[in-house]
Order: C-alpha cells, then structure tokens, then sequence
C-alpha cells in the first residue's frame, strides 16, 4: 500500500477553510501524489516550526472541529484510494477517545496514523487500537535514535518509517543533512517496510538529494503550507501554486519517481 | 528510562523521538550526580552561600493573633532573586555544568524563573537563553531588564497567546534543534519525565526544612501546610515531606477573574500536554486554552502530573482564589506584617483569610511564601 518511489505531500486539514483544503488535496491526488499525510490541526505543536504552526492556527481560527477533519478525509476516500496517513498530536486522540478515533480511522479507510509526540516509551496506549482497528501505527525514527530502539520501532511501525531527516522542527531548511545515506542504511537493517523522509525539505533539489539518499519517499509539508500562506486572497492562484511546484518536484525527478 | 516515568496514570514522556536521548541522558545524570560527593556538597554549599537557606520559618504574630491560630511563613521571598525558583536553577544549572553542556535555555511567565537561570548561567559561566512571550516581555519589563543584567540574551516569543505555554513551545522548538549542547532548565514539576521528579528533587528541600524547623518551634507537626499552584514546583516543595501524615494539605490555584482563570485541577480534564499527562484546561477536542491570573506565575493551562496524581488520591485539597482576593491578600500581609508577599504567593495567603472559620485555635498553620512581591508593584499600583 505504501509503496517507494513515492513523493507524499502533507497539508493541515482545514487550511485555509474546508473548502480550499480538499481542494488542495484533491489537487495532490490529480498532480500524481503516491500518498497523503494529513495533519490535524492542534493548539500547541511542539514538532512544527512557525510555517506549520500558522497553517494551524488558520484552520482552527476558523473554527476546525475534528470532525470537519474526518469530512474532508471521506471526500478524499470518495475521489481516490491513495493510501492516507493521518498525524495529529496525541492529545486529540484521546479526547476524541482512541477506541473511536482508531475505529473512525478504520470506517473511512484511513491507513496509518502517526503521533508526533507519541515515542516508543507511550506506544502501548494505542498500539491495541491500531492492531484491532487494522491501522499502520507509524513512529519517527531520527538522527539521535539508537539502534537498539529502532530494532524496538521495527516491531510495531507498520505501513512506512517516517525518517526525520535531521534534528529540529519542521520547516525549510538550506540544504539536505549531508550524511542522511547513512542514516538510511542504518535505519534499513532494521526496517523491511518503506523508509519516507521528511522534515526540512521544501525544494524540488532537496527532493532529489533525498531519493538519490536511497530513500522511498519523501514527504513534503511546510513547503505547501507557505505557498497556502501566500496565496490566502487568491483561491485560484493558491492550487495553481501547488500544481506548478508538484510539477517542478517531477520533472527533476522524472527516473525516480513513477508519477504519472 | 530507569526510573518511574509516571505517578500512576499521570507523567510520562509524550515527547518528540529526536528529544527521547536527551532526556535518558538528563535523567542518567540526575541519577548519577545527585549520588555524587562532589556535586552533592557543591549544590549545598550554593545553596547556603549564594542563595540564602535555610530560610527562616516566620511566625506571624500579628496575623496569628487577629485570625486566632498559629501562622507560619515559611520565607522562600528571602532567598537570592526573590523565590524559590532559585532552588531548582542551581540545582539544574550544576547538572548542566557537571554533563558538559554548552548553554542553558529556559521558559519563563513573569520572569522569575528566567532571572533565576540567568543567575545561575552567570554563576556557572554558562550563556543563557531565555524565551518569553511577547506579551509577558510587555508587562514585566524589570525581570527582562534583570535577566539582561545577568548577561541572558531574552527572546520574544511571538506566537500563539504570546504567554508562558508559548515560551514553553519555543523553549522544547529550539531544544529540538539543539539537543546535544543545550541544557533546557525546565522551570516547574512540568513536562515530560525526569523533569517532574528532577525538579521535585531540587525543590523538596523547601518542606524538609520546614519540617525540622516547626519540630524545633512547635515540638510537633503543623496541622495545615499551603501553598500556591501554577505548575506547581513550591507547593511540591513544600508537600513532600508531608504527603501521607494525616496534614491537611491545600494547593491554591489561580480562579483569576472568575470568568478566565488558571484553575487546572479544579476545572480541567486529563490531557496530554508539555510533554506529559496530566490534568489541562482544554476544549472537548483537546485544543489547549489559555489561563488567566493576574499573577503572570499561575497563568498556565497545566499542572505538574504529580499534583493530578495527588488530587485524585485525595492527598492534597486543589482550592483556589481570585484576582482581587490575590491583592487583598498582598495587601493585609503588607499592613500586618510588614512583608511584601509575590502575588503567586498571596493567591496562598488569601486562602487562608477568605475560610478563618474552617480553621480553629489548635490549628499550626504553615504558608508557604513562595516569593517576594518587588516584581509585582506595578500590577499592585493599578489595582489599588
């Protein structure tokens, strides 16, 4: 289901209302995108850098409930069957309650669900739903991950490895973590399922330094959340925006990437 | 981990991967250098020398004879910049002297944590960073001057309500991208573990103390100890030695202006927030609100896990007082006693003036006077 070559754009569901945001979704899914993530949006991000916060913020200043969230979600399902990871902050599972979250999850074909703040150490609290309710539990794996804790990871991360290319929050960085093909070998002895990497790429160079890492895929947010952030006044513009900057990522990675 | 991560359900390490080995390594050190000679009798002679303890355990006569029971403060306000904060800052300052860390970053709300670690960064040779939100930089602008002085480099924080959660979001950001050099100096019994049972272990101090000197005065144990609760740090301080021997123990939270407030235990529900799991003033979705207090020290949407673990155990009472009872308060211990109280602390005082009959003339009451009221004059001069 997640499969490698894959490229995965990450949107906040809601920004910059509910309209626009399946809009962009759906604009993903038609430009060729392998997967989806889809955050929902929380107060306090720790992980996510001022350009994710924002798109945070916009969603809930304009009054996201969860369940808008899992609206959008099923209009997705409706248009495509792209594999849907979905990353939200624990907090929201379980005030949702992480029975019928993971169950909701299931309903509408949800395949993975990934907690940013949720390590090894606190994985117990949902791995039971995950398993019952046949979801992809995905945990990060990052620069500062023993081996020892990845053979731990490797035994309960299903679906794909979110590998966090370097140490930080999200955002755009200059350039890709140089020794980032190490770290990909290291975190490949262990892990059979895919390997996407994200944090810190925002340019269609980065895309190509990442694959030619050895990665299966690349995930892609704070890029699409500023160009979201740029284009607020002009709805039009906003998609076309992020239809342009999907395809400059292709073309630099027509041999990689089998995005039709 | 090696150690207990949670206080039954409540604690734990909700936290980020990349921030998992910093905090094994915080909580291996802590481990190994609070068992450590060296390090044992550096912190004590810190704490004699630099910042001032033992404190005194005031009686208060005046007080004590117009209520009709025994008061006594236990005078946290005298010690070096003015709280108890300074307790945990030397603690962790040396912590991070002792692991080889290159620089000290911190959160503050009012500034009394930040001048604390700007303190002990200045003591230790070691830069300091202290985040702050932008509104908080607005209203306290002698503590930011403070940290100044103390050489700290302040940064305002712009994002969300601008406020203490915020500087805390920032502080665990740039933690994130920092991890191998930076020490964060966690203000309070908050976030992910070790911090809540570090801190406590810094902070415990105040209650041990306590104890042997209402054991000298007395000749017994006091029957009520208090204290304020933001994130709760002086109130575990003062609690710990305590808990379990049949004394009432009473927290005070912030009710603010009765309509916004910083009422956590009382008012909110089991969350997962900073880093841990505890109780949160959030929505029904899990957004987390903003508190209110006119003191900038109480004005946080959470609380140390162990105060929620205590609360549901019924081993502390969670009560609370508002804005105006704070500055009566302040104002009565002024008048009476000739001590300027921290708002925070009042919000203690006040507890204790607002329910006199719930006391009786047995009753050896202990408050605990988290720190002195300097910093809050010019909030004082609007409200009187």
């Amino acid at each position: 289901m997640f499969k490698t070559n894959s490229f995965i754009p990450f949107t906040v569901l809601g920004d910059p209302d509910i309209e626009t945001s399946f809009n962009i979704i759906k604009q993903f899914i038609d430009s060729g995108a392998n997967a989806l993530e889809l955050g929902f949006p929380f107060s306090d991000p720790i992980a996510d850098g001022p350009i994710i916060q924002k798109a945070n913020n916009r969603s809930l200043d304009n009054q996201f409930k969860i369940e808008d969230g899992f609206e959008i979600i099923n209009k997705t399902r409706k248009y495509s069957q792209i594999p849907i990871s979905i990353m939200l902050s624990f907090n929201l599972i379980l005030q949702y309650g992480i029975d019928v979250f993971y169950k909701k999850c299931n309903l509408l074909n949800v395949n993975a669900v990934l907690c940013p703040d949720l390590p090894l150490e606190e994985s117990e609290e949902v791995m039971e739903y995950a398993k019952k309710y046949n979801i992809h539990q995905v945990f990060l794996i990052t620069p500062t991950t023993k081996e020892d804790r990845m053979k731990e990871y490797a035994k309960i991360c299903s679906g794909y490895v979110y590998l966090v290319s370097l140490l930080g929050v999200t955002g755009t960085r200059k350039e890709v973590n140089k020794n980032l093909k190490i770290l990909i070998e290291k975190v490949r002895k262990y892990f059979t399922i895919p390997i996407y990497v994200g944090f810190g790429i925002s340019k269609p160079e980065h895309v190509k330094s990442v694959f030619d890492a050895g990665a299966d895929g690349v995930i892609i947010g704070s890029a699409f959340c500023k160009i979201i952030e740029n284009n607020l006044n002009d709805k039009n513009q906003l998609i076309l925006r992020v239809k342009k900057f999907i395809q400059e990522i292709n073309h630099l990675n027509e041999k990689q990437t089998s995005i039709t | 981990m090696r150690l207990k991560t949670k206080f039954n359900q409540f604690g734990g390490v909700y936290i980020p991967e990349m921030m998992v080995k910093s905090m094994q390594d915080l909580e291996t050190a802590f481990i190994t250098y609070t068992k450590n000679k060296k390090f044992r009798n550096e912190l004590k002679s810190l704490l004699k020398n630099f910042a001032g303890r033992p404190t005194p355990l005031y009686f208060a006569k005046n007080m004590s004879k117009e209520l009709g029971f025994k008061i006594y403060l236990k005078r946290e306000d005298l010690l070096h910049t003015g709280a108890h904060k300074i307790n945990n800052t030397l603690g962790q300052g040396l912590l991070a002297k002792y692991m080889g860390k290159k620089e000290i970053i911190a959160e503050t709300g009012a500034g009394q944590h930040g001048v604390a670690t700007a303190a002990a960064g200045a003591l230790m040779g070691l830069p300091v960073k202290v985040f702050m939100g932008a509104k908080d930089i607005e209203r306290q602008k002698l503590n930011v001057f403070r940290m100044k002085l103390f050489g700290a480099e302040v940064i305002s924080v712009e994002s969300g309500s601008k406020t203490l959660k915020d500087a805390v979001n920032e502080s665990m950001r740039y933690f994130l991208a920092n991890v191998e050099s930076t020490y964060y100096l966690l203000g309070s019994v908050v976030g992910p573990h070790p911090y809540p049972t570090l801190v406590e272990y810094f902070q415990k101090i105040i209650g041990e103390e306590t104890k042997e000197q209402i054991i000298s005065l007395e000749n017994k144990l006091p029957t009520k100890i208090i204290a304020c609760v933001g994130g709760g740090s002086n109130a575990i301080g003062i609690f710990n030695t305590f808990i379990g021997k049949n004394i009432k123990l009473i927290g005070v939270e912030a009710a603010g202006n009765n309509i916004k407030h910083g009422k956590t235990l009382s008012e909110g529900t089991i969350g997962v927030f900073h880093g841990t799991k505890s109780y949160v003033l959030q929505t029904q979705e899990g957004q987390i609100l903003e508190a209110h207090s006119i003191s900038a020290g109480l004005d946080y949407p959470g609380v140390g896990p162990k105060h929620s673990y205590l609360k549901n155990k019924n081993l502390v009472s969670y009560q609370s007082a508002n804005d105006e009872q704070a500055i009566n308060a302040l104002q009565y211990l002024c008048k009476k006693e000739g001590i300027l109280p921290a708002l925070e602390s009042a919000h203690a005082l006040s507890y204790v003036l607002e329910n006199q009959d719930t006391f009786t003339k047995e009753d050896v009451v202990v408050i605990c006077l988290s720190g002195r009221g300097d910093k809050d004059i010019g909030v004082v001069m609007e409200h009187v």
